[in-house]
């Protein structure tokens, strides 16, 4: 009869639940002298994510008493002053996100070091002339390139401003979690237990993983993942430009083999980001730099791969949308030239998709790429990660100042929905955009072109991109 | 079992003035190891945790200028009557409060101070005691800063006694928490028939209709008493949502804020004018 009153009750969102909070090994007996130290909250990854969620929660005023440790494997870096060159890994970052490292204080050290707002991106096709253009009509900024370091460095002045709360532990990799079972009835620890490398263990009632695409609190908590390596990798370099200008413009154009990006650094200077195949990748490291600059710039002005069949539909579609609309076809900026490429700065790394079918278990979380990772094309994985992290960080206050039990996953479900509904169709969206842009065959270029063009006129679709 | 008979054989516990009820004792006995299954037999009490937090948190903080960063309730000490296995004690020790927690079974103040006793915090800010309200009255008088008694008025076998028994091991402008149920036609169809009977909401035989509080009745005894009643708002369970929330109508579930007179207890006298806007009952002044 219990059985059947579990099936009156109407419950049934609940019904997964059960399968979640059986998870592994047993947390060990442990008296009470030799517990080993218990957090609020444990942050494992000392990445952009990880600090800024450990910072964020420090700041936060519920969380005032409480304690929170940020696990990083590996050492601290001192960013006493920026090299004058510019690191080859940046991001954009979205206003959104300016808020949130706004909100612990770090986005005024970001702008006191270096970025570079830019207030347009221009994106087109190779094989057409299609293209979209993105702005704000405020003349508000849409984004800001900023290299990681600097927004670590900016992370770690607010992580020691809040020493007091958040204790820092470098070169510790943890190597081993413990999972607590949900409701006890014995005398097991009802903590999540996390082993150090160096034998040291922590216990927390909260453990957020943010522990990047191949995260070992995902694998240990056995969620799984649904992942598929692309068969591309990302060229990284600062460039140099020909001449100085107003450079306030992102740029991406969709090439064959994948989109090729050139993001603002300064008036003289911008960071590639070129997604193409592993081979023509590694050819792209390995040739010298004249070459390669030269390869950049034939990239971003060569009309090589238009046909006049794309070409002729593409400007018939344009002078239709200028009858209906005649404002909806932007001005077509060109995209500056490069001169050189700074000697050391080339690099290439793999890329690939992931989505992790839950972002919570009773007492975990993960957040940034642990649950989510996502082509570059779009700009946005960084922005999904302080996505996560501004909504758990709202929940977990809430939670706070309840006094409800931080490892709940009464709020941890709730930060869950609200972020699997905003990713899984950004993440999808970007998985089709890779794909549909990969390929040169006409009917697929003249669907993207008329799509492009269309989405171009269109204010209400550009305006919730 | 073993335990019952142990606790039957030590405590006496059919006095005439006791507001303890052994058949109610009976019932919460065999849940005892349940009370720390979110999913389970207490669910809805878990999940009102969401609302009556809340309720006593921003009460109590409107009624003091302290501010804790952290720990809103800090310094404030607590006594809730009718713990259980801690569900109310523990929040409200995280908040930063000093919680005694009674409960009349042994078993559940057994499993209490095991929950707590794994947060080095909690085990300190919390004491757990196996007792009635009125066996701590002689060593307690005028100790405590607040009463929460939530869910259990409608078990108690005298209400007067039990509130008598509040007053004075309440300091004076001290603040008294109630929640509980209506006694209508409505609460007898929704609270016992649908919750009990039919959605499992509640473990079967819980309640008793005949004993359940209309708030007309409670605020009465609560002002005849040396209580001044400063609000009182329904509440509704969702059984879909598993969500609690408030409602204007207090034809099912009620929340009850009022604060006991400035005047001190053992006072005769009713001219003395007190700091509160609580009017002095002279009938009843000096319980």
């Amino acid at each position: 009869s219990s059985a059947a009153m579990a099936a009156l009750r109407g419950r049934a969102v609940l019904a997964p639940l059960g399968a979640r909070l059986r998870a592994g090994p047993r947390a060990p007996l442990r008296s009470a002298a030799s517990a080993p130290p218990l957090y609020d909250v444990v942050v494992s990854g000392g990445g952009m994510v990880g600090s800024a969620m450990a910072a964020v929660l420090g700041h936060d005023i519920h969380f005032h008493d409480k304690k929170i440790a940020l696990l990083e494997a590996g050492p601290r870096k001192e960013y006493d002053h920026m090299p004058d060159s510019y690191s080859n890994r940046v991001s954009s970052i979205s206003p959104g996100s300016a808020t949130l490292l706004s909100s612990c204080g770090a986005w005024d050290h970001v702008c006191s070091l270096r970025l570079k707002p830019f207030r347009r991106m221009q994106v087109w096709d190779a094989c057409s002339e299609a293209m979209i253009v993105f702005e704000k009509d405020d003349l508000d900024d849409m984004g800001y390139i900023v290299e990681n370091d600097v927004i670590m460095s900016a992370l770690t002045k607010q992580l020691d401003a809040v020493a007091d709360r958040v204790e820092v532990f470098y070169r510790s990799r943890a190597v081993g979690y413990t999972w607590p079972l949900p409701s006890r009835s014995c005398d097991t620890s009802p903590w999540v237990q996390v082993e150090l490398a160096d034998g040291r263990r922590l216990q927390t009632k909260l453990l957020i993983g943010a522990d990047g695409h191949n995260s070992v609190v995902r694998k240990e908590a056995e969620i799984q993942n649904i992942e598929h390596q692309y068969d591309q990798s990302a060229v990284v370099a600062t460039l140099h430009l020909s001449e100085a200008t107003d450079n306030n413009v992102a740029w991406q154009r969709f090439l064959p083999t994948g989109p090729i990006a050139l993001l603002p650094l300064s008036d003289t200077a911008s960071s590639l980001v070129w997604s193409t195949s592993h081979d023509h990748a590694s050819e792209l490291l390995a040739m010298d730099e004249e070459s390669f600059v030269d390869s950049i710039n034939s990239a971003f002005w060569s009309n090589i791969n238009h046909s006049d069949f794309i070409d002729t539909a593409g400007a018939m579609f344009r002078s239709a949308i200028s009858l209906l609309k005649p404002s909806g076809t932007a001005v077509r900026q060109l995209p500056p030239s490069v001169a050189k490429v700074d000697p050391e700065s080339r690099a290439m790394f793999p890329l690939g998709m992931g989505h992790a079918t839950e972002y919570v278990r009773h007492r975990v979380a993960l957040i940034g790429d642990a649950a989510h990772r996502v082509h570059p094309l779009a700009g946005q994985g960084v922005n999904l990660g302080f996505g996560d992290i501004a909504c758990l960080a709202h929940h977990l206050s809430a939670a706070a100042f309840n006094g409800s039990d931080l490892g709940s996953l009464k709020h941890l479900l709730k930060f869950e929905t609200e972020r699997q509904r905003h990713n899984v169709s950004l993440i999808a969206a970007t998985d089709v955009l890779k794909r549909l842009y990969s390929t040169t065959l006409a009917p697929l270029v003249l669907l993207r072109t008329w799509g492009l063009q269309a989405t171009n006129a269109l204010p209400p679709i550009k305006v919730r991109i | 079992q073993l335990s019952l008979f142990r606790f039957t054989v030590k405590r006496p516990f059919s006095t005439s003035h006791s507001s303890v009820d052994s058949e109610e004792m009976k019932k919460f006995q065999l849940l005892a190891h349940k009370w720390w299954d979110e999913e389970g037999e207490y669910a809805a009490l878990h999940s009102m945790n969401d609302i009556r937090v809340p309720f006593i948190r921003d009460t109590l903080l409107s009624l003091s200028s302290n501010y804790h960063p952290g720990n809103p309730l800090s310094g404030i000490k607590i006594l809730d009557v009718g713990c259980g296995g801690g569900l109310l004690s523990e929040p409200l020790g995280r908040l930063g409060a000093s919680v005694t927690g009674i409960d009349p079974v042994e078993d559940n103040i057994r499993t209490a101070d095991q929950h707590k006793s794994f947060d080095p915090v909690l085990a300190k800010r919390i004491q757990y005691k196996s007792s009635s309200l009125e066996e701590i009255v002689e060593e307690s008088m005028e100790t405590f800063d607040v009463i929460v008694a939530s869910e259990v008025v409608e078990h108690v076998a005298d209400l007067e006694t039990f509130i008598k028994c509040c007053s004075q091991v309440l300091k004076p402008e001290g603040s008294l928490f109630i929640t509980t149920i209506n006694k209508t036609q409505l609460s007898y169809v929704l609270g016992i028939v649908v919750a009990e009977k039919i959605m499992g909401i509640v473990p079967e035989g819980t309640h008793e209709w005949e004993k359940f509080v209309p708030p007309e009745e409670l605020e009465r005894l609560l002002e005849a008493n040396g209580f001044s009643v400063r609000t009182v708002n329904g509440m509704l369970y969702n059984p879909l949502s598993g969500s609690w929330g408030w409602m204007e109508s207090t034809s099912l579930n009620y929340a009850v804020h009022a604060v006991k007179s400035g005047a001190r207890a053992w006072s005769h006298t009713t001219d003395a004018p007190s700091e509160t806007d609580v009017q002095q009952r002279s009938a009843t002044a000096g319980t």
